[in-house]
């Protein structure tokens, strides 16, 4: 083995030394690298590390504002939060759920489809929020869960509020309910940019009041800024902005009247809409059949759900803004009206009514409901019996585009602007809509049905009661609105929502009176309302329709009983009262009900009466209870407070 | 009087310079895990339990003449390598790595042993071959290093063998291996890279692609780094102030008084504190290799420099991992870290260099 090379102790060192200045040079280097590190990350990069350490240690919790109420006039309460213990399960901290929920069912009532929808929200969850297994336990079970809380991790009870609506399926349409924030809700608060102040919410308004004033009832998010640590848990809270709460919403409904106004349809399905024309206030506003609008702050079951949309029944549906209908011989006032207005008619102008009216040059008879025909018919006679003759030959004098731009003016073939979502808004058909929908030319035989409501015109029970008000209100047209007044939540402040004039329809003032006086005739002996108008102790104006649901072919005779019951006529009636100086409004349809006379008109009375007189109809007892008894019942049971009548101030910035 | 001529004598050995530097360091380490520990008394008594028994061997370690570390230097290198042997076949298996071996009285880390006994035998070996080196006395010192490292990386224990190795060839290299050799070397190291990926475990694969790109893994392995920088990064130029470091108090950062206290110390401090910690390490590692040229035999000299010079590669691997540089090896930062095999091995280390720059009148030359 060669031996490399002999070295000194001097050479050695010398040797040592450089390499250790150069193993000293690249350590220098080294720190150099880790200084640029550090300046790298402390001074360039500071904004960004720093905005993420202050990402790292504070979380905003959303604190959710409490629901505004919603009142009646009298303060009567329609919808309202209450407190409830859930018992709900946070999948992290809980372990083999499999296990647990057994466990819990011994301590308390737990039923399949608390499972189920427990399982569902699970799925949907992020394992460190608590799901809800059950809610709304009593005291006994929340005692039997404290007690054993010691061996059950992950389970907690917490006090949640929860949707109310005292008057159930009485009010379902008008005030809605809240429901669970669905994937299309989200989408929906996204684009209109209101996601974060639903961050926390779990609810909102799907339907009637509660979802039409949606943005007032909520109120705003609150936050709590808490510095959390790195496994979520608040270690302290730095800051705290307090939910506010949501306006109460106080309507022009009255409690007492809707349920008068529910009573009276008894097994009927049906629409019935009552404003108040002195600023278009909806006193009544019903769909029948109705529904619980509790049910939908849990989540529905298979049945109730088969049940709520049943295709014939449809409760869900608001038939008062959503059901349209041929508004039948409701119609034949306006005409008259409008024969008057537009010069066609005086109000003495007879005719002989032979029972059926043709059509120059053609043999086709237009029949009326009465075969052998009215006699002599003037203007009043015509309205009070209801003579289709009469109108058969008006129309078809007038014509369609005559007809059309009169009747346009009292809202027909649009939406009223009620305060309510979905409204639908009719027909007011005219040979151009005839074009455009058909691509037909219109027939002189269509407009001489329309004449009497039948055809093509469809139009909504709000509808009819808006018309009916311009009539009562003498040209005067208010949009609908439920809304009265919205109060803040701590001061108590009421702002009380102005009245929205639709249109002022310049009408003679005589022409007017001719047609309160004919409706008022309506309801008195010989009207066909007649039974229905006795013993009345104001002056009820009305007018009866019977709008027919199959076309009944010529000199076929309608018999009722061997007709089957969806197959029978639509009965309608609009009334308002006093007809002097009218405090109400009413306009009701009954789906398959029959006549006008039979069965909507006394309807119409009972709900005059209760306004009027403060009678109110009792089955049991076969008499009449006063409003003012009931009134007191319900505001001792509710305890809310009445809110101060005031001046209208101004409305609502987005009111539907 | 009495006290006096005791303390001197103790002290004897002891160069204050560099033992004032480390006391600063120790300062540091004290403000660093009490802030770390958020005030756990316990922990920080434990501490100073740590480095007073560390301390105390440091003092010892700079009264022993390095006449009898040489005599000791073939023993040690030989109990380490059968340890390691034994851990091989006999181990303990601790999170997949074959590591600790248990002779029933006492659970050890063999490779921890390797760290001093590696430098001690290649110091010595070259010091015995100094007169007439031949390049077989090179290959001979080489197997010397790459038994131990071998089997260490087996264990797998890349960051300890790694360091191992590099203690290890400090010495060679100050013992004067040519250099062309070692290039020779870097280059077949750098061209064999891809074959040391394939023979790197998984963990170890993973670990280096996360350093690339930690957020690839931000929940998972990619999160200390992640916390790290973010808390490093967040400092700032001033710091957040002692115990006002959130991504130490609120749990954010991972091990924060062990391998990432140098975290804690960039959140609270800031750059200036950083650069004043390098300052330190600086004047430390000067001192030490000052100290080490002044040792009298080449035994001391290479011993004594490749202590300080592995002390620094231990400091710069720490401070690179935790600012995201480098990739997680688990290398405490020395003297500040907490945990007591690490402070006793540093200043047991600091206590040979200091023994032989100050042995000089006992060494023959």
């Amino acid at each position: 083995m060669k031996v490399l090379r002999y070295i000194t102790p001097e050479e050695s060192f010398r040797q040592y030394r450089r390499r250790l200045e150069a193993a000293g040079l690249i350590a220098i280097g080294l720190l150099l690298l880790l200084a640029g590190r550090f300046f790298w990350l402390q001074v360039v990069q500071f904004e960004r590390y720093h905005t993420l350490a202050e990402n790292n240690r504070i979380a905003l919790v959303p604190a959710p504002p409490p629901r505004g109420a919603i009142y009646d006039r009298a303060g009567r309460v329609l919808a309202q939060n209450y407190t409830a213990f859930t018992l709900e399960i946070t999948p992290d901290k809980a372990g083999d759920l499999d296990q647990l929920i057994p466990e819990l069912a011994k301590l308390v009532e737990i039923t399949p489809a608390d499972v189920k929808r427990f399982r569902r929200a699970l799925a949907e969850g992020k394992g460190f929020e608590s799901v809800i297994l059950r809610t709304r336990l009593s005291e006994e079970e929340v005692a039997r869960l404290a007690v054993n809380r010691y061996r059950l991790p992950g389970v907690e009870v917490r006090a949640r509020q929860f949707r109310q609506y005292p008057y159930t399926d009485v009010m379902a349409h008008v005030v809605g309910y809240i429901g669970r924030i669905s994937a299309r809700d989200k989408e929906q608060l996204a684009a209109e940019g209101r996601t974060a102040n639903y961050r926390g919410s779990e609810y909102l308004g799907k339907a009637g009041v509660e979802a039409s004033y949606e943005p007032w009832l909520h109120g705003r998010t609150g936050f709590e800024k808490v510095e959390i640590d790195a496994g979520g848990r608040a270690v302290r809270l730095l800051a705290r902005t307090p939910p506010v709460a949501g306006y109460n919403i106080h309507l022009h409904l009255d409690a007492g009247l809707q349920q008068v106004a529910t009573e009276v349809f008894g097994e009927h399905r049906g629409a019935l809409v009552a404003l108040d024309p002195s600023n278009g206030g909806v006193l009544a506003l019903v769909s029948r059949p109705g529904f619980d609008p509790n049910l939908f702050s849990d989540s529905i079951d298979q049945a109730t759900w088969e049940e709520l949309n049943h295709p014939l029944l449809r409760p869900l549906i608001n038939r008062a803004l959503r059901g349209v209908y041929p508004p039948g011989s409701t119609i034949k006032p306006f005409m008259a009206l409008a024969g008057l207005e537009l010069g066609l008619r005086t109000p003495s102008d007879s005719i002989q009514d032979p029972g059926y009216f043709s059509l120059p040059g053609s043999s086709h008879r237009y029949r009326d409901w009465k075969k052998d025909g009215h006699g002599v018919v003037d203007l009043k006679k015509s309205i009070a019996v209801s003579c289709d003759t009469y109108y058969y030959r008006l129309a078809s004098q007038m014509g369609i585009e005559s007809m059309h731009r009169f009747l346009s003016q009292f809202g027909f073939g649009r939406k009223s602007g009620i305060d309510l979502e979905g409204e639908l808004s009719g027909l007011l058909p005219n040979p151009e809509w005839k074009r455009r929908r058909f691509n037909q030319s219109w027939w002189p035989g269509e407009t001489v049905i329309a004449g009497i409501g039948q055809g093509y015109m469809l139009a909504t029970p709000l509808q009819l009661a808006v018309a009916t008000m311009a009539i009562a209100n003498d040209g005067v047209v208010y949009a609908p609105q439920l809304i009265r007044a919205w109060q803040e939540p701590e001061s108590g402040r009421m702002h009380y929502a102005a009245a929205r004039v639709l249109g002022r329809i310049p009408l003679k003032p005589q022409h007017l009176e001719v047609i309160k006086q004919a409706m008022v005739a309506v309801t008195q002996p010989g009207g066909t309302a007649a039974a229905a108008g006795a013993g009345a102790a104001y002056a009820f104006a009305g007018k009866t329709g019977t709008a027919q649901v199959i076309g009944i072919k010529q000199g076929a005779r309608y018999d009722e009983k061997r007709t089957a019951a969806h197959h029978r006529d639509h009965a309608l009636f609009i009334a308002f009262a006093p007809a002097e100086a009218p405090r109400i409004v009413v306009a009701v349809m009954v789906e398959n009900g029959g006549s006008g006379s039979g069965t909507a008109a006394p309807m119409a009375r009972k709900v005059i009466d209760y306004w009027l007189l403060g009678k109110r109809p009792d089955a049991a007892h076969g008499g009449m209870s006063t409003r003012e008894d009931t009134a007191e019942e319900v505001e001792r049971e509710d305890a809310a407070p009445v809110p101060a009548a005031g001046e209208p101030e101004e409305v609502p910035g987005d009111a539907r | 009087m009495l006290a006096e001529r005791l303390f001197k004598r103790l002290t004897a050995h002891l160069d204050p310079v560099l033992s004032g530097l480390l006391g600063l360091l120790l300062g540091v380490s004290l403000i660093a895990v009490w802030s770390a520990s958020a005030g756990n008394g316990d922990k920080f008594v434990a501490h100073l339990v740590n480095i007073t028994v560390a301390l105390t061997v440091m003092l010892l370690a700079s009264h022993i003449p390095p006449q009898r570390l040489m005599q000791f230097a073939p023993l040690a290198y030989a109990v380490g390598l059968l340890l390691l042997i034994a851990v091989a076949l006999f181990g303990e298996v601790v999170n997949g790595a074959r590591r600790w071996l248990d002779l029933g009285f006492i659970r050890i880390q063999p490779s921890e042993l390797m760290r001093l006994a590696v430098p001690l035998v290649l110091a010595w070996y070259l010091h015995q071959k100094q007169e007439s080196l031949r390049s077989l006395d090179y290959a001979i010192a080489i197997v010397l290093l790459a038994l131990p490292v071998g089997l260490i990386l087996r264990q797998p224990d890349l960051g300890t063998a790694l360091l191992i190795a590099a203690s290890g060839f400090f010495v060679i290299y100050l013992g004067g291996l040519s250099l062309k050799l070692i290039a020779a070397v870097a280059v077949l190291a750098v061209a064999s890279a891809p074959l040391i990926w394939h023979l790197l475990h998984d963990y170890q694969r993973r670990r280096i692609l996360i350093m690339l790109d930690p957020s690839s893994d931000p929940l998972g392995a990619g999160y200390h780094i992640i916390q790290s920088t973010i808390a490093v990064g967040s400092g700032g130029l001033t710091g957040k102030g002692w115990m006002k470091g959130t991504q130490t108090h609120l749990d954010f950062l991972p091990e924060r008084s062990t391998d990432f206290i140098f975290a804690v110390l960039a959140e609270e401090f800031g750059l200036i504190g950083n650069l004043l910690l390098l300052l330190l390490y600086t004047a430390i590692v000067y001192r030490g290799l000052t100290l080490a040229a002044r040792a009298p035999t080449l035994f001391g000299r290479l011993l004594a420099a490749a202590l300080v010079l592995t002390f620094f590669v231990y400091a710069f691997v720490n401070m690179g991992m935790v600012s995201g540089i480098l990739p997680v090896v688990g290398v405490p930062l020395p003297l500040v870290s907490y945990g007591g095999t690490s402070m006793v091995t540093v200043l047991l280390g600091f206590g040979i260099v200091m023994s032989v720059a100050t042995h000089k009148k006992l060494v023959k030359t």
